[in-house]
């Protein structure tokens, strides 16, 4: 017996057939339990479902007419608001937590301890906590004095900063050798070429981190959006799963589509992305 | 459009420092200090900072400005001290809700907990069979939260032809009515929230597995020690730290929980499943009784902080 498969538990070694059994009937539950009813989500998107009370689980007379009813419902709008929003929210977000990433991580100057606990403290300040300041905030910009409400910009710009992103980028950017840069820097190279040309395309499994979370966290927001959105034209998909519902004429079949539609794209970039989603996991988690 | 507003500003590439040529000694220990003028850490950090004041500091700010004054849209704010968290914690339905929360926030954090450290002594392994009922234990994780309320909702449909209903049926239970009964209604929506809570821990414990010494394992096998006693003496002193973590990440989820709530029951039936969050967001945004609801949000901010101090201190106490 190798110590590397050694587990907690020791399952590997248990070998009789009565141990064989168990442990299929327990891997099975397991997928029943947490993947099933997401099957039955995909099932029912294709199946006529008109019963209030049900999901199909087989499939049977295969049909897309869920969707084209959630297309006349504007779900394709709603679709193309999502992506825009996280479009520009992600990009947002990465160029603001590498360039923060590499200030924090590339320089020591003063006022760095105090910058470091003000971005640590903003994960204690939760949106749902902001909620009724950041309409009135975002009704009126301070200085500036712009209305975001009822826009895709005003469940963008609060996204743009996140802790989580910019620890991630400044835990990476201090490893890459100091030797680097100053090779660079002696060959002239000014700050921003640096960061861009020689930092920057180091730290690609960071961005593969902070990409895969920013866009996982920026599609699953639904109080932001649902404080923002002062109509419907500017409803992002999720938001849009509720009116849908509460629409009489609406079978759960319909709501099932535009649910997976709704769910597609976050699923993809985890099993796309997996070894990403792992390493941020952990890096999010266990340095706490 | 104002999103250009908010883009971060490209920064000047700088001059390349006056001493480029200068090589050899001193380079090393002087690299980070005389890498160019003292703004430019200030200009890479400026886009974070102005986002973080615009919508956490200023926003913070500004509750806590609130919940001590009478919001008055056009008539302009008036002082009242300590009036609206008197009025808040003296209410029934704040009480209740504030209740409800914590019942949520316990049953959620210890539910996920429990049931995510089963599973990832279940599913630890290198196998390929393993990899694949991990990935698909994960996915509910990475489902907005909007499908998963969804979702929930019609498996817990209240009649006994509801998808939930035959389930527990097969075993001879219900029909329950689950997010229309009062009594049942809390829970289901913890049942809900360890769903899709209990993959994360797992996927956190099972990072916590791989960092356990595999060799105390074999010296526990080598001495006799039955499964229970090495997962007790073990396993878990091993993942002590990563419980710690853990417990405040999921408490501190469990005290904000808001859209979950607000799809699945809004709150109802009968006030059953008020929350903190989703009354605030009536008081705020419904009653426009914006003062109130900003003393609530201010609470719930400072029960949160307490949460995390506490843990942290234990932490830290334990580790010395």
């Amino acid at each position: 017996m190798s110590a590397a498969t050694e587990t907690a538990l020791g399952l590997t070694e248990s070998k009789g057939a009565v141990a064989k059994a168990v442990k299929f009937v327990v891997y099975a539950g397991l997928f029943v339990v947490f993947a099933g009813p997401l099957l039955a989500l995909l099932v029912s998107s294709f199946n006529h479902v008109s019963d209030p009370t049900q999901l199909s689980i087989v499939p049977k007379s295969p049909t897309l007419d869920n969707f084209r009813i959630a297309f006349d419902h504007g779900v394709l709008k709603y679709l193309f608001n999502s992506f825009f929003v996280v479009g520009f929210g992600l990009l947002l977000q990465v160029a603001v937590s590498v360039l923060a990433g590499y200030a924090l991580a590339r320089k020591i100057f003063p006022g760095m301890t105090l910058v470091m606990v003000a971005i640590l403290a903003t994960m204690m300040l939760p949106e749902e906590i902001l909620a009724l300041p950041l309409t009135l905030v975002l009704a009126d910009l301070p200085l500036v004095h712009l209305n975001l409400m009822g826009t895709l910009a005003g469940m963008i710009v609060p996204l743009g900063a996140w802790a989580f992103s910019i620890l991630v980028m400044t835990e990476f950017m201090k490893d890459v050798p100091k030797e680097l840069e100053e090779a660079a820097r002696i060959d002239g190279a000014g700050e921003f070429r640096i960061f861009a040309q020689i930092i920057l395309p180091l730290c690609k499994p960071a961005l593969g981190v902070i990409g895969v979370f920013g866009f996982t966290m920026i599609w699953d927001q639904y109080l932001l959006p649902l404080l923002v959105a002062t109509n419907s034209d500017s409803y992002t998909l999720p938001l849009a799963l509720r009116t849908l519902r509460i629409d009489p004429v609406v079978t759960p079949g319909v709501v099932m589509a535009a649910s997976l539609l709704a769910l597609l794209p976050s699923v993809m970039v985890f099993l796309f992305f997996q070894r990403s989603f792992a390493r941020g996991l952990t890096a999010g988690a266990l340095k706490g | 459009m104002s999103l250009k507003e908010a883009a971060p500003p490209v920064p000047p590439p700088a001059a390349p420092p006056s001493g480029a040529r200068r090589r050899g000694s001193g380079a090393r220990s002087g690299a980070r200090k005389r890498s160019g003028k003292w703004w430019i850490p200030w200009l890479f950090l400026a886009p974070a900072l102005i986002l973080f004041v615009y919508f956490k500091f200023i926003p913070m700010a500004q509750a806590v400005s609130m919940s001590v004054q009478e919001v008055r849209p056009y008539l302009g704010n008036t002082w009242v001290g300590t009036a609206n968290y008197v009025e808040i914690l003296s209410s029934e339905g704040f009480r209740s809700a504030t209740w409800n929360t914590i019942l949520l926030a316990i049953g959620q954090t210890f539910g996920s907990m429990a049931l995510g450290f089963g599973l990832a002594l279940l599913v630890e392994g290198q196998t390929r069979k393993l990899t694949f009922i991990r990935s698909a234990a994960f996915l509910p994780v990475v489902v907005p939260i909007a499908v998963v309320a969804e979702l929930w909702r019609i498996m817990y449909h209240p009649t006994s032809d509801g998808l939930l209903n035959q389930v527990i049926g097969l075993i001879g239970l219900g029909p329950s009515g689950f997010i229309n009964d009062p009594d049942t209604s809390l829970a289901s929506i913890a049942v809900t929230g360890i769903w899709r809570g209990a993959p994360y821990d797992m996927m956190i414990f099972l990072a916590g597995l791989a960092g356990i010494d595999r060799g105390l394992y074999e010296a526990a096998t080598v001495d006799g020690a039955s499964t229970k006693q090495r997962i007790l003496h073990v396993t878990l002193p091993g993942l002590r730290p990563v419980f710690a973590i853990l417990f405040v990440l999921a408490a501190v989820r469990g005290f904000r929980s808001f859209t979950e709530v607000f799809l699945l029951t809004n709150g109802g039936p009968n006030g059953s499943t008020e929350v903190v969050m989703t009354l605030i967001y009536k008081l705020g945004l419904e009653q426009n009784r914006l003062g109130v609801g900003s003393a609530g949000a201010v609470l719930l901010f400072v029960a949160t902080l307490i949460l995390t101090v506490c843990v942290q201190l234990l932490r830290k106490r334990r580790a010395v």
